[in-house]
């Protein structure tokens, strides 16, 4: 289990190597990279949002809830949602729900050109496959998914806004106060952080699990299945990781 | 001319090659034959390099492939086309840009001159008017038909061809093997077909080399293939009795 373990830890290190060597063609990567942009943050914007929206106002009507008999002031609910969602809920569910989307994409892509001889053509025509399945998705990753978790941040925010504010939890002041109040910038780098390692994460172990697939499509399935599972688990470990890391 | 010597390859403890040694002529079409298990595919992918051999050395002409740096390496392979067996086309990818993706990653050709070379690629291989499709909307001959294309577009010297006519109806196998033929002496280049089709054997083995358990049983040509004693190289070009009859009727009118 744990020779297993490092024969494959090995080997990702090894392919990663290789997929950051210099492109034989740049605009060729450059091509596949706005393409990966596109399938990657367009392609991901509306469930992004749509998760973001009840993120926001499930956390606004959770605490809403807890503090309506206290002492604490309404207007905390703003608050309350704007830190949460800035740093934990917006990168690590949005990741999360990343990983799910687009790595187990990534991991299907890979491992059916994989299966298909796609890669084995490529090789031949003296194309570094590494390089160029890999570098232009986890480019794209880099850029576009701390937009995307910046995007849910701010969806989220309105979403609170949405299930307190018409609903009469607060009213519109009260939010807009909480929100305003007690600002942390730094908070907003450990988001970009986060997002960035989550990026990496989501993007790397998928398209390792679907480079090195072997079999047909119970295998394939197998690497997709995995490359979510291990990704996901890597993000929490991660965001675990950069929590202590970022406050302590 | 490709040269291997003593190629041996083995998987944990199961030997598939046991020391092949064989040459692959310049401007002829190069059988490597033999059952299914024999050790052909794997022998096609240590002659491309997608697998390395246990032992032994290839010689691409005066290069020996093994003792390639990767820099050197990509650049021999720009001299080497392969059709697949199932023609790996990229399938999101419409025919024009699959026969131009080598000359979009490896050339400064202007967009003209890369469409002028892709059209004259597909009309080489009598395909006109399918730049704008996907592989999907075409027909097993004519995937064939791109896959020899897109392999032909750099001018290789070396052509690989793993089972070209696998799954294709006989007319449409002779086409393509009259296209692959056609094709080598055109442009004087070394092509290795991997086959177990007999018309192919029969048709336009200039050189054939008949794998039988990872071991070099026979070579030869066409022509000695009808009148060569050996037995497994018999077994397996007349397996059918009908087959059988047909080379004795032929060997009893040339007067044998």
């Amino acid at each position: 289990m744990n020779l297993n373990f490092l024969y494959n830890f090995g080997r990702y290190l090894v392919l990663l190597r290789t997929a950051l060597s210099r492109p034989e063609k740049f605009s060729m990567y450059w091509k596949e990279t706005m393409r990966q942009m596109n399938d990657i943050g367009v392609g991901s914007l509306v469930i992004v949002c749509l998760i973001s929206v009840f993120i926001g106002a499930v956390t606004a009507v959770q605490f809403a809830y807890q503090l309506q008999d206290s002492f604490v002031p309404s207007y905390y609910i703003g608050y309350i949602v704007r830190d949460s969602t800035i740093i934990e809920l917006a990168p690590t569910i949005t990741c999360l729900v990343l990983a799910g989307k687009v790595g187990s994409n990534i991991a299907a892509e890979s491992g059916g050109m994989r299966q298909k001889e796609h890669i084995d053509a490529m090789e031949i025509m003296g194309v570094n496959t590494a390089a160029y399945l890999i570098m232009p998705k986890l480019i794209a990753a880099l850029f576009v998914i701390p937009l995307l978790v910046c995007t849910a941040a701010v969806v989220s925010i309105g979403g609170g806004y949405l299930s307190s504010v018409p609903t009469g939890w607060i009213t519109d002041a009260e939010y807009i106060r909480g929100v305003r109040s007690f600002f942390e910038p730094y908070y907003v780098f450990m988001m970009f952080v986060k997002a960035i390692v989550f990026a990496f994460i989501l993007t790397t172990v998928p398209a390792y699990q679907g480079y090195y697939v072997r079999g047909g499509s119970i295998e394939l399935g197998q690497a997709s299945t995995q490359a979510v599972v291990y990704s996901d688990i890597l993000i929490l470990l991660a965001d675990y990781l950069i929590a202590i890391l970022l406050t302590v | 001319m490709i040269r291997i010597e003593s190629i041996r390859k083995s998987f944990d403890e199961v030997e598939v090659l046991k020391g092949v040694s064989a040459s692959f002529e310049q401007g002829k079409t190069n059988l490597i034959i033999g059952k299914s298990g024999a050790g052909k595919t794997v022998m096609l992918k240590i002659l491309v390099g997608l697998l390395r051999p246990t032992a032994g050395d290839i010689w691409y002409d005066q290069t020996n492939f093994g003792q390639l740096d990767k820099r050197q390496l990509r650049e021999l392979r720009m001299d080497v086309g392969m059709l697949f067996q199932g023609s790996a086309l990229f399938d999101s990818m419409t025919v024009e840009e699959n026969v131009r993706f080598p000359l979009d990653m490896f050339t400064n050709k202007t967009a003209k001159e890369k469409l002028d070379r892709v059209n004259y690629c597909l009309e080489r291989v009598n395909l006109e008017g399918v730049n704008r499709k996907y592989p999907s909307e075409t027909s097993g001959g004519m995937q064939k038909r791109i896959g020899i294309a897109r392999s032909i577009v750099l001018e290789p010297k070396y052509l690989f061809c793993d089972e070209p006519n696998s799954g294709l109806d006989p007319t449409t196998a002779l086409l393509i093997d009259e296209l692959i033929v056609d094709i080598t002496r055109e442009n004087n280049i070394t092509t290795v077909i991997n086959t177990h089709d007999m018309n192919s054997v029969m048709e336009i083995g200039d050189n054939i080399i008949l794998l039988h358990l990872g071991e070099l049983t026979w070579t030869g040509n066409k022509d000695e293939v009808l009148e060569s004693d050996n037995q497994v190289l018999q077994d397996f070009i007349f397996a059918s009795p009908f087959l059988q009859r047909l080379r004795r009727a032929a060997l009893s009118s040339s007067g044998e």
